[in-house]
């Protein structure tokens, strides 16, 4: 398949490899940020072929992972009343909220539907006018374009029954707080390319000064991974610091700008909580005073939800890189993708998940600790 | 909801003023909203997101992408893995890294 098949060349995999393992000298710890980048990683086990002194942080790039345990419970409440149709990604529905999730609402006779794009959502309100049509709005700066889409064709079908339950989150804000973090251990990253094609590169300079740290724009095949680390590994081991895009096929310096003008006409920034790590300044995305009538928090008055998470899940401590899936206690037992804990273990995106289906069942033998 | 993968565009039309598309990924098709790439063409390759075409790939930059993974591992076999010019000396992402650096 084109642009797919070329970047998974074992061949150029094996020269890139032999690259990084003659760059290295010291110990390095890289974070990933984007979920899909996590899963690819050890889907094709690059963490295992790469030289043992190349640690990976997994980031928390997973939409599913961090949407807070109060948004989760809104929607359930939203979803279980009678005249709505709740509208939802697929990987949404076995979140655990507080007491259940939206797969119990659906058995439970709530109306709820698994969407591919947001833009079916409006399509359900169009056709069910006597009922609230709600679509759960979750996910990053690669998803916010098709959600705030959805918004203003709601808004020119004339669609007073459409509104969106909304719980975006921004990569730049979550990559600060990891940086300004006492316990943070990452010393390089590679970006969520796909977030890129959206926003552009121009967000990371200002984290590439003021922390000194190396990040290079990543892909997700193997052969982009890679280069993403053997680009940091070469910043790290010269002691450089700069921003570089190993992703040009598909992400531009400035981003894709009709896509930001619709963000800042449907969207403002706010703070957001985010599963597992907490709250974190400026990180999300809320509708805008233009579109504010299309909230689904405000209409259906949910806003005071107050939550606790499962004290046995160790969800926040993987999304901030501090442990690894398997050095959980309630990991592959009391906690699988059948009867998960958190949501870490929910999403394809997830770590634990990730860990799970690929058989990382076992602690490593031997944490490196990097000063 | 991330995953990101190629699909080619094999078909335009309008739907209700909205810019569409068939997006064919290696056989799956999709219809997906252009509305975010107003430019792009039959038989462009892009990226999908939740229905949404959002980028599109750039052939020219996968070839020189590519064919600087190649030429790294000619000059890794010629040099047998062990002369190597100093790190920071002459930055070895030359080739293609000069153009795709975003800073």
């Amino acid at each position: 398949m084109k642009y797919l098949d070329e970047f998974r060349d074992p061949q150029l995999a094996r020269v890139l490899l032999d690259e990084i393992a003659a760059t290295v000298t010291r110990p390095w710890a890289i974070m990933e940020v984007c979920g899909g980048q996590t899963h690819s990683i050890i889907r094709h086990g690059i963490d295992q072929l790469l030289p043992d002194k190349i640690e990976f942080i997994h980031g928390p790039g997973c939409p599913v992972c961090v949407t807070p345990l109060e948004m989760i419970d809104q929607a359930l409440e939203i979803a279980a009343r009678p005249e709505v149709i709740f509208c939802s990604f697929g990987d949404m529905l076995r979140v655990p909220g507080s007491r259940h999730d939206l797969f119990q609402i659906k058995a439970r006779g709530g109306d709820v539907r698994v969407v591919y794009s947001p833009l079916d959502a409006v399509r359900v309100a169009e056709a069910n006018p006597g009922r609230e049509v709600v679509f759960f709005g979750v996910g990053f700066e690669t998803t916010a374009p098709p959600n705030a889409m959805a918004v203003v064709l709601a808004r020119q079908l004339g669609l007073a029954n459409f509104s969106m339950l909304v719980s975006h989150v921004l990569v730049p804000p979550a990559m600060t707080a990891i940086l300004s973090s006492p316990v943070s251990r990452v010393q390089g990253f590679l970006a969520a390319g796909h977030v890129c094609t959206v926003m552009g590169t121009w967000q990371y300079d200002p984290l590439v000064e003021s922390f000194n740290v190396p990040i290079v724009v990543s892909g997700f095949e193997p052969l982009d991974l890679l280069d993403g680390v053997r680009r940091v590994v070469r910043q790290l081991e010269a002691g450089e610091a700069r921003l570089e895009n190993a992703y040009a096929r598909a992400v531009q310096p400035q981003g894709n700008k009709t896509a930001q003008a619709v963000l800042s006409d449907v969207f403002e920034i706010c703070d957001r909580q985010w599963r597992g790590i907490g709250m974190i300044p400026a990180s999300g995305f809320r509708l805008s005073e233009r579109y504010r009538e299309f909230d689904a928090s405000l209409r259906f008055d949910v806003g005071d939800i107050t939550v606790e998470e499962p004290k046995e899940c160790r969800a926040g401590e993987v999304l901030q890189g501090l442990i690894k899936p398997h050095q959980c206690e309630a990991f592959g037992k009391a906690c699988t993708p059948r009867t998960p804990l958190g949501a870490t273990m929910v999403s394809s995106e997830g770590a634990c998940a990730a860990y799970y289906q690929f058989r990382r069942l076992e602690p490593p033998k031997e944490v490196a600790v990097h000063g | 909801m991330c995953l990101g993968i190629p699909g080619k565009i094999t078909d335009i039309w309008q739907d209700r003023g909205t810019r569409m598309a068939l997006v064919d990924f290696d056989g799956v098709t999709k219809d997906v909203c252009l509305a975010y790439l107003p430019d792009i063409e039959l038989g462009d390759y892009t990226i999908v997101h939740a229905g949404f075409a959002l980028t599109r790939l750039d052939e020219a930059s996968a070839l020189q992408t590519l064919a600087f993974f190649t030429d790294l591992g000619v000059i890794e076999e010629e040099l047998g893995g062990a002369a190597r010019p100093p790190l920071g000396a002459s930055d070895s992402t030359g080739g293609t890294g000069g153009k795709e650096r975003a800073s």
